[in-house]
């Protein structure tokens, strides 16, 4: 691996979005001073309360949308605009409803490739339903499907095109628990099989603490920020039905839920000086002592069943 | 009892049963009514009065008076016997040759023009006003200044078409362009889709039911105009066929002309909901 502190994949500097007050008084600062670094291979999930800039983060990440001060760079090129080096997975899973399951992906794959012949498209299209678990659903149309499939469908699509980055926003929030938790595992396999780059935004605690690698907390806005940062050592292969036995499980859990909780309303307040800087701390489980951790967390919990976190989700 | 008819059945059973009782109620007010007047009257002198018998009834000709006319027209369609006796088959196809003709034309401007203004804010407000002020101008006010500029009979009817045809399309066009959902524009935007392949296999399929829409309506309305067109320029038409048949007091052609703008205007109006099916989706 080449130093991944020096040439980080996506570097983003600065990033703040200001609105203009509607009433002409003060501009609103929804975020300002985000500043984070993702390498590449590595599950990013963002979390936060609503309304502190995770999606617009998201949208300029993609293109869609800009930053008001800041930059983003990946691979060295700053985003100016949308591309196909940046895959995303949109909540309402954003399919063409005319399109059955096979042309919304083909769609996909024709504009990642204009060269390619129709059975090459085809081709290429259905193996990336058949990853998702759609085979023989290829050909319905998405009214034919259930949330979950369809939401497989947006994730088909946005691997399809081999992005160098994977940008999910909340994709999971409109499926029901059990439904979420497949699409979960199924999400975890795919992202191992390819090393996809993936930055995710999630309200769901275990959803997060699953998926990540890394996962960057946000206070409430405004004056948003990246106030933490939760290095996620829970070891890979992860499985659910047997993560929360992990030593790191309940800190991390603990942590993360106290800081949405209460942490999240006190940072704004602690950096009201609006040159503050943001430099989030950083949470890692490895550095409690051993024996710190063990009796707390491993008694203090009913011995879970794997539904439980289902039900939590 | 109750599950022995579906409900199309049912429905299929009271609309012959309100055709009968239409047939009756026609029938009745149609008969001859000096049947009983002949009585008292001598017939010579009925006779004199210029009617005699059952033919003095009126005017109005009886359902199998009717059902006669029919038959012989559309045994004959397509025959011609010069300007002022043509089949009727030929009639209605100059009137749908100026309406095909005018909507066609209309339609190649109202939407490119509507996709124009669908797709811009400053397109949409430059133009709405003139959009505004045109709209409401029925479309036989137009006629005058077409038959002062373009001096041919024929052509000015298919410019009224035109006319009228355009508002619907342009308006649902532009509605529909406008309205696609943001979600399908940023699918597109991400995948880096050229504008061209945008418009067609994106924005297109998605305003497509409203765009469909606007040109049944435009339809419904050209099939209106055409009659009243034809019975202002005259020659030819299933609107100068209803003035010429007016004009010989032939209330029976004029009843089948009105007949078959009925069955054409639901033809055209039925088609166009077929399309519109075609092109529908389900979010």
């Amino acid at each position: 691996m080449t130093s991944p502190s020096i040439h980080p994949f996506l570097q983003v500097e600065n990033l703040a979005r200001i609105y203009p007050s509607p009433s002409g008084g003060e501009p609103v600062t929804v975020f300002d001073h985000v500043n984070f670094r993702i390498h590449k291979g590595e599950f990013v999930c963002v979390t936060g309360h609503s309304g502190c800039g995770k999606s617009t983060i998201l949208n300029i990440l993609a293109g869609l949308d800009s930053a008001s001060l800041g930059n983003v760079f990946m691979d060295g090129r700053e985003v100016s605009g949308p591309s196909l080096d940046r895959g995303v997975i949109f909540q309402s899973h954003a399919l063409m409803p005319w399109l059955t399951v096979l042309e919304n992906v083909a769609f996909a794959v024709k504009s990642r490739w204009p060269a390619r012949n129709k059975q090459q498209v085809r081709e290429h299209a259905l193996r990336y339903i058949e990853l998702v678990g759609l085979k023989g659903a290829e050909h319905k149309l998405p009214s034919q499907l259930s949330g979950g499939m369809k939401q497989r469908v947006g994730i088909a699509r946005a691997f399809s095109i081999e992005p160098k980055m994977l940008l999910m926003d909340e994709p999971f929030g409109a499926l029901d628990a059990l439904t979420r938790g497949v699409i979960q595992d199924e999400l975890l396999k795919i992202c191992a099989e390819t090393q996809q780059t993936v930055f995710m935004i999630t309200h769901d605690v275990d959803e997060a603490i699953l998926l990540s690698d890394r996962i960057m907390l946000m206070s409430n806005g405004p004056h948003a920020r990246i106030a933490e940062i939760v290095n996620n050592t829970l070891p890979r292969p992860r499985d659910r039905s047997a993560i929360h036995k992990q030593p790191h499980y309940y800190p991390i859990r603990n942590h993360l839920v106290d800081f949405l909780v209460s942490r999240s309303k006190l940072f704004g307040s602690l950096r009201d000086a609006p040159d503050a800087p943001s430099s989030p701390t950083v949470f890692d489980p490895a550095d409690l002592v051993e024996s710190d951790v063990e009796p707390v967390v491993v008694h203090t919990p009913p011995v879970g069943k794997p539904h439980i976190h289902l039900v939590n989700a | 009892m109750k599950t022995r008819f579906s409900l199309s059945q049912k429905a299929g059973l009271l609309s012959l049963g309100l055709f009968a009782a239409i047939l009756l109620v026609w029938q009745l007010l149609t008969l001859p009514e000096t049947h009983v007047a002949a009585a008292n009257v001598d017939p010579e002198y009925a006779a004199l009065m210029g009617g005699g018998g059952a033919k003095a009834a009126s005017g109005f000709p009886t359902p199998a008076a009717m059902a006669q006319t029919v038959w012989d027209k559309l045994s004959h369609p397509f025959y011609d016997n010069g300007p002022n006796d043509k089949g009727i088959g030929i009639q209605l196809g100059y009137s749908l040759a100026r309406v095909l003709g005018g909507f066609f034309l209309a339609a190649v401007v109202a939407i490119p023009l509507g996709f124009a203004i669908g797709n811009s804010r400053v397109v949409y407000q430059a133009i709405n006003p003139y959009v505004q002020l045109l709209k409401p101008i029925s479309p036989l006010a137009w006629m005058p200044l077409a038959l002062y500029t373009i001096k041919d009979a024929s052509a000015s009817s298919i410019f009224v078409i035109f006319i009228c045809s355009l508002w619907p399309m342009l308006i649902n066009t532009a509605h529909g362009v406008a309205n696609v959902k943001k979600d399908w524009l940023d699918v597109s935007r991400t995948l880096e889709v050229n504008p061209l392949r945008k418009a067609f296999r994106v924005i297109l399929p998605a305003a497509a039911p409203t765009v469909l829409a606007g040109m049944r309506i435009s339809m419904g309305i050209a099939w209106l105009v055409i009659v009243a067109a034809e019975m202002l320029v005259g020659g030819t038409g299933i609107g100068y066929f209803v003035w010429n048949e007016w004009n010989n007091l032939s209330l029976t052609n004029v009843l089948f002309a009105i007949l078959m703008i009925g069955v054409v205007g639901m033809a055209l109006d039925s088609l166009f909901g077929v399309l519109g099916k075609r092109v529908a989706y389900q979010e």
